[in-house]
């Protein structure tokens, strides 16, 4: 447990280390970013098998910092953080796996790649809304390097894009932290502190307050209709930071909603928890009929993710334990399954084929010129779509079961969002892979005979890795939701679920 | 009054240090200067001019906090202490860096003058009488006027010059005109006095009258609008170093001069917005004052694509947040206005000194001048990167904590239940505007490829030192900001 902040600091200095390894070879600078990598996943491992699941966040590090403003280093994790930092290590090591092909400034590109992961695993640990705040904001501006600078499509669109959406939701939610303080008495900065302070705030604060908050989070994890930098960005965005943006950062957002819109502000949580779901319910139909409709495979899974963010959105929104304990599964679950759906569209297929167009792809028999994409996408796809076997059936399922003590109507419709998910998956699997099923098409086809270059044993490490992590959540559940339920038992939380219906 | 000499003497030593450095460079330059190539008379007059300023600091620490000198004419408060010190590191910075990157024809004079314009910020630092204040304002702007046409062989360098030197001069006629209506209000030049006199008098129109004009002041001082447009002409065409010192040095020194006036000179007068009505005063004007910076700084540095004249329109930007700090430091001290003050500082001069830099290699004018910097040069790539996200206020460097502290002291006065609150929230919206023209630049320095022509880059060893501190001291300052706050703890 006490060794999980030295995940961030790993990170970091992995990120230095990677800079100077550039400099001297490509090859230095990749073996010490996958040791990086590892090392935090293995950290997070390491704490997660001598965690003992209690209600409430328990205290890593708790100095002061800046003792003029009352800002305090404080660090804890429960098992909603444990479960995300593990995520974060998950899919740390895999993107790295997945952008060993990288040969240009391999250096600069690890160095803030793993400056990205550090910030992500510093949001996920911090217990001061100023020491997470600090964190989330580092973790955006690599963002626009990484795609600017390495990215496909439309880059420099997508990237600046994607950076002001995330920093327009970080100035609010600046402002709503800033505001909560001064209305707290300018004390301090921690999470319960705020949290105590907040229940003396009026109603109207507390809406006003949760509002800036929950919407300056939501942004970043795909909310309705501020969900559009996604998209773009994903597909601008290189294989490893698509695989972060959808795996880990997306969950940023999320993350943000719960622990601190929620957490501090629950009288705000009852006055937006209809419009929350709502939103969230037309994200989920949305965003996948919009996927169904792509003609660029990497479009589909960019709609898809906002789509199965929405899911995560409406597990919050019901706030009930079985519903957020869901969200949580499902924050878990995508992180997983979007990295290998991009990592497979981006790696295994885009840098061989050089062509993302669903028709140009239909005309190339991939399922045998690479056979293990197509194997991958086809456990990837099932998993997107919420097969039994797979975390996201029990993700999904949890999620709906909560959304039905709350509204059985929010059930109805989100159930919905499953078929379509199935619809657009199935669709997409059938286009890219299947397509050309003719044994003779190919052989007139001149330009499909080409020889694709093989699957790497990187690639290949990656999804195996990714792949047994969505089967062993999907067929052992428990490990998680056994650190997650105990973690919805706190006092903060029961203040959560009590105030909203 | 009594006058104790010897007090006085003391508390202006690091003045008298800084006149003799400044002496000595041009004695020294005149009487060995000749035969000798521009750069070495150049280095030499840096060197006497590090030793000057470095006399200054272990004066200006040795000294302490005295508290009122002479009789109140100055005073040694923390503030004061803390804007010596600020003035003084950036003032060194630039030296050094211009020892490195410019080479003005007349080396010794050019550190004379920038010497003398130091002196002019000390005192400003410290004045707590009309007439000091004005003397010291008037020093440090005539020093700044012949630095910024210092490059006699740029004709644009000369309009700046100019356009500065006029409406600088306007603005010191309308301060003059101001203090001299407070003279009469009051009977006093003392601040005290003053102060004490303007508590028992009503805001009378003949009072207004006087504020807006010592406002006009500040507004050129501080950039601020509607009183910038001097800004992106000096910043474009005068030489990047003396650029550097008056968006640096000279604006720390003015904000600390003005704020002091206002507060403990006219605090009586200052009015009121922290609720939803407005009590007259000069707060509300500071704020309108703010507002339109924040509005034209900010979108104005959008349509820009000369990166001096952007980081003008960005310096404006940021005296509109400065000016919150202003507004905020009754409740909350001085200490988020001068920590944001002093670490925009240093974040300006290290842009200012790359592209400097940069600028002695071929030109640097556009925002595309500036494309492929990581290949030509990464140490000056990975400096502007800290540089400009400084300024972007992208944590954990100063720049960030800066905005935070100040937006947070600025919040605390009221919530969002008078107009202060919602100027602070608009603040905080426009920094994700400012984010997009920072990242414009950054993007042609870090991502986009070097123009086929466009040579290697080399950088002198001081200038690589001193650009490489300032990078490390935004770092530092930003991960532990409380070695300046703590400064202010004591004072209220």
């Amino acid at each position: 447990m006490n060794a999980l902040p030295c995940t961030i600091y790993v990170s970091f200095a992995g990120a230095v280390l990677a800079w100077l390894a550039g400099l001297r070879s490509a090859a230095a600078a990749r073996w010490v970013a996958l040791i990086t990598a590892l090392t935090g996943f293995g950290l997070a491992l390491h704490a997660g098998a001598g965690f003992t699941p209690r209600a409430g966040l328990q205290d890593l590090v708790n100095v002061p910092w800046i003792a003029e403003i009352g800002v305090r280093y404080h660090l804890a994790a429960d098992g909603i953080s444990l479960t995300l930092v593990v995520l974060t290590g998950l899919a740390a090591t895999a993107g790295i796996l997945f952008s060993w092909n990288i040969e240009q400034r391999v250096g600069e590109f690890f160095a803030l790649y793993l400056a990205l992961i550090g910030g992500v695993y510093g949001v996920f640990l911090s217990a001061d809304a100023f020491v997470l705040f600090v964190f989330y904001e580092i973790a955006i501006v690599p963002k626009y390097f990484l795609i600017a600078n390495w990215g496909s499509t439309n880059r420099e669109y997508g990237a600046m894009k994607l950076v002001l959406y995330s920093f327009v939701g970080s100035a609010l939610v600046l402002a709503g932290i800033l505001w909560a303080y001064a209305a707290g008495g300018g004390q301090g900065f921690g999470l319960g502190e705020l949290a105590a302070a907040a229940t003396h705030f009026d109603h109207a604060q507390q809406v006003g307050m949760f509002a800036l908050v929950f919407l300056g989070f939501g942004i970043l994890a795909g909310l309705f209709p501020f969900h559009t930098w996604a998209p773009t960005g994903h597909v601008a965005a290189p294989t490893a930071a698509s695989m972060l943006l959808a795996g880990v950062v997306m969950k940023l957002g999320a993350y943000g909603c719960l622990r601190v819109a929620m957490a501090l502000f629950p009288a705000g949580l009852a006055f937006w928890q209809t419009t929350i779901a709502t939103l969230a319910i037309i994200g989920i139909i949305y965003a996948g009929l919009v996927a169904l409709v792509q003609e660029d495979f990497k479009f589909v899974i960019g709609y898809s993710s906002v789509s199965h963010m929405g899911f995560v959105l409406l597990g919050l929104a019901a706030a009930n334990a079985r519903a957020v304990g869901g969200a949580v599964l499902q924050m878990f679950s995508h992180g997983v399954v979007a990295g290998l759906l991009f990592a497979v569209v981006g790696r295994m297929v885009y840098d061989r084929t050089h062509t993302r167009r669903l028709a140009d792809l239909r005309a190339m028999p991939l399922h045998r010129l690479l056979p293990f994409a197509a194997l991958t996408f086809v456990l990837a796809g099932m998993a997107s779509m919420g097969m039994p076997g797979f975390s996201g059936f029990p993700a999904e399922l949890t999620i709906l079961i909560g959304a039905w003590k709350a509204s059985p109507l929010w059930t109805l419709f989100a159930a919905v969002g499953i078929l379509v998910a199935a619809a657009f998956t199935l669709r997409v699997m059938q286009l890219s892979f299947f397509g050309t099923t003719d044994r003779s098409a190919p052989h007139s086809a001149p330009h499909s005979i080409h020889v694709l270059p093989p699957i790497t044993w990187a690639e290949r490490a990656g999804a195996l890795l990714l792949i047994g992590a969505t089967v062993y959540v999907g067929l052992k559940p428990d490990v998680l939701l056994d650190w997650i339920t105990p973690a919805l038992q706190s006092p903060v939380m029961q203040a959560v679920f009590g105030g909203a219906r | 009054m009594t006058p104790n000499f010897a007090g006085l003497f003391h508390a202006l030593l690091p003045e008298a240090a800084l006149v003799l450095g400044a002496l000595v460079a041009l004695a020294i330059d005149l009487a060995f200067g000749r035969g000798r190539t521009d750069a070495e008379r150049m280095q030499l007059s840096a060197v006497i001019g590090t030793f000057a300023l470095f006399l200054a600091v272990y004066h200006t620490l040795a000294a302490g906090v005295s508290g009122p000198v002479f009789g109140g004419v100055l005073t040694i408060d923390p503030l004061a202490m803390a804007t010596r010190l600020g003035v003084l590191v950036l003032a060194e910075l630039t030296l050094v860096i211009s020892s490195g990157s410019a080479r003005p024809r007349n080396p010794a004079e050019y550190v004379a003058v920038l010497l003398f314009a130091t002196t002019g910020f000390l005192v400003m630092a410290a004045a707590q009488q009309l007439l000091l204040a004005f003397l010291a304002l008037e020093l440090a702007s005539l020093s700044l006027y012949v630095l910024a046409g210092f490059d006699k062989t740029r004709p644009e360098c000369a309009e700046a010059a100019l356009k500065y030197f006029l409406l600088g001069g306007m603005s010191a006629a309308f301060l003059l005109f101001g203090f001299s209506l407070l003279y009469g209000l009051t009977g006093s030049i003392e601040l005290p006095i003053i102060a004490r006199q303007l508590s028992a008098q009503p805001l009378t129109p003949l009072l207004v009258v006087a504020l807006v004009m010592v406002m006009v002041a500040f507004g050129f001082k501080a950039a601020a609008a509607p009183f910038h447009l001097w800004a992106p002409d000096v910043y474009q065409g005068a030489p990047p170093t003396s650029a550097a010192l008056i968006a640096s040095a000279s604006k720390l020194a003015g904000f600390t001069l003005f704020a002091r006036l206002l507060w403990s000179g006219f605090g009586a007068a200052a009015g009121s917005i922290a609720q939803s009505y407005v009590l007259p005063g000069w707060l509300p004007v500071v704020a309108a004052v703010s507002l339109a910076s924040l509005l034209i700084g900010n979108f104005g540095a959008l349509a820009q694509t000369n990166v001096r004249r952007l980081l003008a329109y960005s310096a404006i930007a940021h005296a509109g947040a400065m000016l919150l700090g202003l507004m905020a430091a009754r409740r909350a001290g001085m200490g988020p206005l001068f920590y944001y003050a002093a670490t925009y500082g240093l974040a300006t001069v290290g842009a200012f000194g790359v592209i400097a830099t940069v600028a002695q290699t071929g030109p640097c004018e556009r925002i595309t001048d500036l494309a492929g910097l990581h290949r030509r040069s990464p140490l000056l790539a990975l400096c502007l990167f800290v540089f400009v996200l400084s300024l972007a206020g992208i944590p954990p460097l100063a720049g960030f904590f800066g905005k935070f502290n100040v937006f947070a002291a600025a919040l605390q006065i009221n919530g969002l239940g008078g107009y202060i609150g919602w100027l602070t929230i608009l603040a905080i919206l426009l920094s994700a505007v400012g984010l997009y023209y920072y990242l414009i630049v950054l993007k042609q320095a870090i991502v986009a490829p070097p123009a086929k022509e466009a040579p290697p880059i080399s950088v002198s060893p001081e200038t690589a030192v001193a650009l490489i501190l300032t990078a490390a001291l935004l770092i530092v300052l930003g991960l532990f900001p409380s070695v300046i706050l703590r400064l202010f703890a004591v004072t209220p």
